[in-house]
């Protein structure tokens, strides 16, 4: 898996649990280093033990740790460059809902080895909109679920997501209701990354 | 203005990859970069629909007109499957519309796989300054990848060479195998003391492995208060320690510096509001006691002395004694 995966899950650990809790999963996890460097690649079955041991260690299901890690990559200030280019998405949740079609592209662009998941975002005939999900790590689809609301958040919008469970072909499904789409003011965003104003 | 906008030079100079097409969906031109991704598909007179799949963000089926002002997701029918972006505008006053179309994302890929060159793209057009961000993007993350690849097994090389033991600040068994050696070599007179704490297993055990760290920390200071500058102190183990203590082999002052130390070990040693209770036993071998002293031998019998420190009850020290300890 690739260091930036792994290492947004050290960071997530670190910034909401703290350093000590941090140590006792690298240790339990059986690695033999404490910090994961974002530019190198490591096993697949490191991040799975490490992600194991972390949900152990805090006491909650993974699913809950994969949407709480989720929801950290967005809504944490350290990482506000991910909130940015989610942005870039488009103006409002709609848009960027239908630009996770384009997630995995545009991210093999910057970081053409980063295991990104294939999303597929439909609008079913009932107004809701269904998330089909193919990652390389089974679960990624609840961290898209806090992704996705903590996007929801940002922009301002009222949604109801669920994890709607798994396909044979291991494609996870997530339903997304959208019930107001200008529920509140939502956070200040331009295109300019350089502070403005 | 009668549609001198529509004239193809118009069009292909600002346009290179646009569809012009009627309401009947009949594709009447197209612009010269498109054509150069498909050349035997006879475009015009073709239907907008035959040759290509276009969605929007409903992501219907893709049947039907072409919605105007909608974000439009574009493929080929048959070929490479090439992602285009798109949008179409009704042009007034007749029944005509454009399509325009560009890569987006798919632009990396397509310069391969279409063998584009600058002037196939507009000049006002980002796809060249996008396509040297990428190229240089990649050389210094590939840049940055060889860094850290470099930097990781120079750590490990680094590690591997240190002779200090990361924790206490003391030597690690390399750096003391090394001193052990050049000691005998130089025919230095001295004593070997291996030091083993007690009861460090149950601080690690019920205050956890920071209160361990702590007294091991604690614990070298105490040993290089109580030893000489030119002693070496190294620590081999999680809670085992050997000494070299130079010019030094009278067993008096050999027992008397141990049990100083061990009485010092014993002070409570204070970890947030609680306090860490430990203790130390010691066996010592001198080069006096070999004809032709030996790190193998001197190490065997400092250890002898050490475990019937641990048989009498702890916190002793021994001096190894060949009548006493030998035949074991």
């Amino acid at each position: 898996m690739h260091g930036m995966i792994n290492r947004a899950i050290q960071c997530f650990v670190t910034d909401t649990y703290g350093v000590q809790t941090w140590q006792r999963v690298t240790d339990s996890a059986g690695l033999e280093f404490a910090n994961f460097e974002p530019m190198l690649n490591y096993r697949d079955q490191l991040t799975l033990d490490v992600l194991g041991q972390a949900a152990r260690e805090l006491k909650k299901p993974v699913e809950t740790f994969f949407e709480d890690l989720g929801t950290y990559l967005v809504s944490h200030p350290n990482l506000e460059a991910i909130r940015r280019l989610l942005r870039f998405g488009g103006e409002n949740f709609v848009e960027f809902l239908f630009s996770l079609n384009d997630l995995e592209g545009r991210a093999k662009l910057a970081l053409p080895d980063l295991e990104v998941p294939s999303l597929k975002v439909e609008n079913l005939k009932d107004g809701t909109f269904r998330m089909t999900c193919m990652g390389t790590m089974p679960g990624v689809g609840y961290a898209m679920v806090g992704v996705m609301r903590a996007m929801a958040d940002d922009y301002g919008a009222l949604v109801f997501l669920e994890h709607a469970g798994w396909k044979d072909s291991g494609e996870e499904i997530i339903t997304i209701n959208l019930l107001e789409a200008t529920y509140s003011e939502g956070r200040q965003f331009e295109l300019a990354g350089r502070a403005v104003g | 203005m009668n549609n001198t906008i529509l004239q193809p030079e118009f069009l292909d100079t600002f346009m290179p990859m646009h569809v012009l097409y009627d309401s009947e969906g009949i594709i009447l031109h197209i612009g010269p970069t498109l054509e150069k991704m498909r050349r035997c598909v006879p475009f015009v007179g073709s239907s907008l629909s035959d040759i290509f799949s276009i969605h929007d963000d409903g992501r219907g089926t893709g049947e039907g007109p072409v919605p105007h002002h909608a974000k439009l997701y574009i493929k080929f029918r048959t070929g490479i499957p090439t992602q285009l972006k798109g949008m179409a505008m009704p042009v007034r006053q007749s029944d005509l519309s454009v399509l325009n179309l560009s890569f987006g994302i798919s632009i990396v890929d397509a310069v391969a796989d279409y063998r584009f060159t600058a002037g196939d793209f507009a000049h006002t057009d980002l796809a060249i300054e996008m396509l040297y961000l990428v190229e240089a993007k990649s050389a210094v993350l590939h840049e940055t990848k060889q860094l850290n690849l470099r930097l990781q097994s120079a750590r490990f090389a680094a590690e591997e060479q240190a002779s200090t033991d990361m924790l206490t600040g003391l030597r690690n068994r390399r750096a003391f195998d090394q001193a052990f050696e050049e000691f005998l070599r130089r025919r230095t007179t001295f004593a070997l003391m291996h030091l083993d704490l007690d009861y460090f297993k149950s601080v690690n055990d019920s205050l956890g492995h920071a209160a361990g760290d702590a007294v091991l920390r604690e614990v070298a200071k105490i040993m290089n208060e109580e030893t000489r500058e030119e002693d070496v102190i190294a620590r081999i183990g999680g809670d085992e320690f050997v000494f070299l203590l130079k010019n030094l082999t009278s067993p008096d002052r050999l027992l008397n510096m141990a049990r100083r130390l061990i009485a010092r070990l014993e002070e409570p040693i204070p970890f947030h509001d609680a306090f860490c209770r430990i203790s130390g036993s010691v066996g010592i071998a001198t080069t006096e006691q070999y004809r032709h002293p030996t790190a193998e031998k001197m190490s065997h019998d400092a250890d002898l002395a050490l475990y019937s420190s641990k048989r009498g009850g702890r916190a002793l020290a021994t001096m190894f004694d060949p009548e006493l300890h030998s035949g074991v």
